[in-house]
């Protein structure tokens, strides 16, 4: 299978400044890929250049297996969601959703009846003869929205949509539009730097920082399998605990020693390779840090630390604990007895743990 | 786009500390006279101006500069509009009224309608060195045109169009395009280029994209470029006295011509007339469209230069 | 080759005023630059001859009569039309009903032209028929108002007038600017104890500094470029005695054929507004781009 979005060595200056830095990626169609990195990070400008609205510098964009450097945005098959929605302020939303065809010349009846369509699938109807002014934030966003899909093209790109709503509006429309791209069966490149809206929409996300592309992977491997330090602290929330440790060989198991003040924690591990440095960084998330008693298994191993903080929050209570000079963050049931400045037994699932090489920040397991 | 028109003045209630009770009243009442007379110090030369247009030579020579004329009579104006002499010639203000008609609406509308484009491209389509033209333009907007008089009398000379009016409409044109790509420039920055980029999505090109989205939301800074260059080319005199030659000059010159002509009694009440009637357009303008005038000259003159 | 010529639309559309403002602009600054160093006369003559012009200029009692008049002229038309600017703008700012009227009435006279206010305020200081005659006809018999004819005196006469047209201007730009002053602040100051002049000039006005640079660049300007104003209330006289540089200029570029002292002075006065606005405009572009 051709993949539909084919981005090969792909590189992007403004004047001296690289922006983007040998990007590759690639997406099949029906998927849905989300470009998630820090603010500045170059993911509009990505999507800007498989747009055609920015020339590239270097490499090739291929959309649908035919090479995409001199065609123009108009040519290339796709549709683009901006973060500003960029409506057309003294045209209908009617008008708006048309435009696109009115350019190409498609004839009046079909551009009525393709309107007609989209306006029921986006539950727009009654907003046809407003101008944007008079529409909500989430009024907009359905209309832009409309305007992508009316087009019905190979490729939508989305460019943090979602970012100018309230949050809860903001949680119903992302859940349509991923009815959208079930519906439609459409492949969508979507930005965004909320990582939840990542891990809920993506079938693919793809981690940027600074031009670079950090890692491509599904949302579990992502979430999972951090490639490096970057991206284990960046997918998550609350961020992936980062406890500096030593590791010392003891006989088949590898010991892991953690510094704190009540004097070192040790754990073991079978699984760590022998020939890894001694310094490490271990990356744990704070729900594989348990209230001792709530999992079982060979990997699980319970220690008493000092709880410096209870932070009650709904359905879950997080606890943090001072471990190798971090603050470390445990999340534990909402009934727990945990009390600030008093020693609580916490079990770390030492089997979802991930270690990263300190000086170079990558994976090592 | 800033806008550049006062907020009402209500909408800053109780910001202003109130003097104490005391004073208050007597406070007020100084502040309306200081008001007023100021008022009266502006409408003065107003009032005289039409005043002494309707009086007849005989009674400005009597009255007082003040008085409200005893018989009214639009003599002057008739002079004024149809036989007062501009040096030999004794036709009154209406062809050069009709010049100065002929000669501003071309070169308005002309100068508008490239600032528009220039503006357009500056702020949407930036290319390397876009930035750079457009401070060489407003570099232009500063420079005293003395500077430039003699050459471009010479240019126009070599053109063909030494005193004619199409002439004067070009001197205009060029030297008009600083501001107006500046106020069109300024305006369409602060709209976001993702607009742009939608309809270039949607298959618009360059000039379907003017017409279609950015011509239509530019109403209110079409309003203030019509009206700052109208004004501007109306009140001229600098060209005018410098471009053109007798049957093609603008109001502006003619004015001069029928106020400072030598030969004859002195008109006093013809010249108000005519005075009033060089000002009329442009005071007309300013009181349809105050906000608008308002606008292009903080605007035009400094505020909005470095947005 | 279609798309690369889609591409460079917008450089052809910018091109034309570009080329225009090149040679209308530039290249006429420079061929006036470079005249004024040669001897022509009614003609252009283009060998050089060095600074003899400007030799002549500055040994012109005319041109020595030209720029004092511009010193006294731009320095009372500056400071009496901010002066009075920045006092109406500070009476209006009181919360008055017809404000918007007023308003109205204290800028008007920027809409007109000129030579309109020259021939209003020539009429009205008609020593004949004017205010001079208006005050002895109420009996102060002795009274003398005749500026308009009066060499030492005319060149205030012209001030009168320019102040009347630009000092609304400058109360339209002030008044902006109060409006403009953050209202917490304001707010603030009465809960300090701090009485209402106080306001104004300890927070308001230092906060406004911007607006009085912008003011007087523009005033500056106008007063170095006023050419209507003079030509239509004094015709430069009596005598030469209400020449500006402008007038100069025109003198020596239209009625005297000496286009060699017209472009001495035109660059004069060139160099004159750009010792004003060039460090303006140098300020206001650093401080974008800090
Ligand atoms: N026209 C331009 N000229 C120079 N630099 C630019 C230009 N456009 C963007 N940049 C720079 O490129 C970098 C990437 O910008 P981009 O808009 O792609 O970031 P982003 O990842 O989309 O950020 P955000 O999440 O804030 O939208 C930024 O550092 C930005 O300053
Ligand atoms: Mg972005």
């Amino acid at each position: 299978m051709t993949p539909i979005l084919d981005i090969q060595n792909l590189s992007k200056n403004y004047g001296a400044v690289q922006i983007l830095n040998d990007v590759n990626v690639a997406i099949d169609p029906g998927e849905f890929l989300v470009l998630v990195g820090p603010s500045g990070c170059g993911k509009s400008t990505l999507l800007n250049c498989i747009a055609g609205l920015e020339p590239i510098s270097g490499g090739a964009i291929r959309i649908g297996g035919r090479d995409m450097t001199q065609v123009s945005p108009k040519d290339r098959d796709i549709a683009m969601v901006f973060q500003s929605y960029a409506l057309y302020p003294t045209m209908t939303v009617a008008k708006n959703i048309t435009f696109g065809m009115k350019v190409r010349g498609v004839d009046a009846a079909t551009q009525a009846q393709k309107l007609a369509e989209v306006a029921r699938q986006l539950q727009i109807e009654p907003l046809l003869n407003r101008r944007p002014g008079q529409l909500s934030g989430g009024q907009r966003q359905r209309v832009a929205m409309g305007r992508a899909v009316v087009r019905d093209p190979k490729l939508f790109l989305f460019d943090e949509p979602l970012s100018n709503l309230d949050a809860k509006l903001r949680v119903s429309m992302r859940s349509e539009i991923k009815k959208l791209h079930q519906n439609l069966g459409a492949t969508m490149v979507y930005v965004t730097h909320d990582q939840i809206e990542a891990m809920t929409l993506a079938t693919k996300i793809v981690v940027m920082k600074g031009g670079v592309v950090q890692q491509i992977g599904s949302p579990a491997e992502i979430y999972n399998h951090p490639a490096n330090l970057f991206v284990a602290d960046f997918m998550g929330s609350p961020a992936m605990n980062l406890i500096p440790a030593r590791t010392r060989r003891q006989g088949d198991d590898v010991q892991i020693e953690i510094a704190r003040a009540e004097g070192a924690l040790v754990v073991r591990q079978a699984s760590y390779g022998h020939d890894r440095p001694a310094d490490v960084i271990l990356g744990l998330r704070p729900e594989d840090i348990v209230e001792a008693g709530f999992r079982s298994g060979a990997t699980v191993q319970a220690a008493k630390c000092r709880i410096d903080l209870v932070e009650p929050a709904g359905a879950d209570t997080y606890v943090v604990s001072e471990l190798g000079g971090k603050q470390v963050t445990a999340r534990l049931h909402a009934e727990t007895k945990a009390q600030p400045g008093a020693m609580l037994d916490l079990a770390f699932d030492l089997a979802k743990v991930s270690f990263f090489a300190p000086d170079t920040g990558e994976r090592l397991n | 786009m800033t806008d550049y028109s006062y907020p009402a003045p209500t909408m800053s209630p109780d910001t202003r500390p109130a003097p104490s009770r005391y004073g208050q009243t007597a406070l007020r009442w100084l502040l309306f006279t200081l008001l007023g007379l100021f008022a009266l110090f502006y409408l003065m030369p107003l009032f005289v101006m039409v005043t002494t247009s309707l009086k007849s030579l005989e009674e400005i020579r009597s009255g007082s500069l003040v008085a409200f004329p005893r018989d009214v009579t639009f003599e002057a104006w008739r002079t004024a509009w149809s036989g007062a002499c501009t040096g030999i010639q004794c036709e009154g203000l209406r062809p050069y009224f009709w010049n100065s008609v002929l000669l501003a609406v071309p070169a308005v509308l002309i100068s508008s309608f490239l600032g528009a484009a220039n503006g357009y491209v500056i702020a949407q389509w930036n290319f390397r060195g876009a930035n750079l033209i457009f401070s060489a333009m407003l570099f232009g907007c500063f420079i005293p045109f003395q500077v430039v008089l003699l050459p471009m009398a010479r240019m126009l000379g070599l053109m063909g169009l030494a005193g004619t009016i199409p002439g004067l409409i070009f001197a205009h044109v060029i030297y008009g395009i600083g501001f107006t790509t500046l106020f069109f420039r300024n305006f369409y920055v602060t709209i976001p280029s993702d607009l742009v980029k939608a309809a270039k999505v949607d298959g618009a090109g360059f000039f379907r994209i003017f017409w279609s989205i950015f011509l239509p939301l530019s109403l209110p800074i079409i309003v203030v470029t019509v009206i700052w260059q109208f004004t501007q080319i109306w009140n001229d005199f600098l060209f005018g006295v410098s471009f053109s030659q007798a049957g093609t000059q603008p109001i502006t010159v003619a004015l001069n011509n029928i106020v400072n002509s030598t030969t004859g009694i002195k008109e006093y009440n013809v010249d108000m007339a005519a005075a009033i009637i060089a000002g009329l357009p442009t005071l007309l303008v300013y009181v349809v469209a105050g906000k608008y005038f308002i606008r292009g000259l903080t605007a035009g003159s400094v505020k909005g230069l470095m947005q | 080759m279609i798309a690369w010529l889609e591409r460079q639309i917008p450089k052809m559309v910018l091109a034309p005023s570009f080329v225009a403002i090149l040679i209308f602009v530039y290249g006429f600054i420079a061929w006036t630059a470079w005249i004024s160093l040669t001897r022509s006369k009614l003609l252009p003559k283009y060998e050089l001859h060095g600074v003899i012009q400007y030799k002549r200029l500055f040994a012109s009692p005319r041109w020595e009569t030209a720029m004092d008049n511009l010193f006294i002229f731009g320095a009372l038309f500056i400071g009496i039309s901010m002066l009075l600017g920045l006092m109406l703008a500070i009476l209006l700012d009181q919360k008055i009903r017809v404000e918007g009227v007023l308003r109205t009435i204290y800028l008007y006279p920027m809409a007109l032209s000129m030579i309109v206010t020259g021939t209003a305020w020539k009429w009205i200081m008609n020593p004949g028929l004017g205010i001079e005659a208006m005050v002895r006809g109420w009996g102060f018999e002795s009274f003398t108002f005749n500026w308009v004819i009066d060499p030492k005196m005319a060149i205030y006469a012209v001030v009168i007038a320019g102040v009347w047209q630009a000092s609304g201007f400058v109360m339209a730009l002030f008044l902006a600017g109060l409006r403009s002053v953050d209202g917490e602040i304001i707010k603030a100051a009465p809960v300090d104890g701090i009485p209402g002049w106080r306001i104004y000039s300890a927070i308001i006005l230092p906060s406004m500094a911007p607006i009085f640079l912008s003011a007087f660049i523009v005033l500056a300007h106008l007063a170095i470029k006023s050419f209507d104003l003079v030509v239509a209330l004094t015709g430069g006289g009596p005598g030469y005695a209400t020449d500006l540089p402008a007038t100069y200029m025109y003198a020596m570029a239209f009625s005297r054929g000496d286009i060699g002292q017209a472009a001495s002075s035109a660059m004069v006065m060139m160099g004159v507004v750009f010792a004003i606005v060039v460090p303006y405009l140098y300020s206001e572009l650093r401080a974008k781009h800090d």
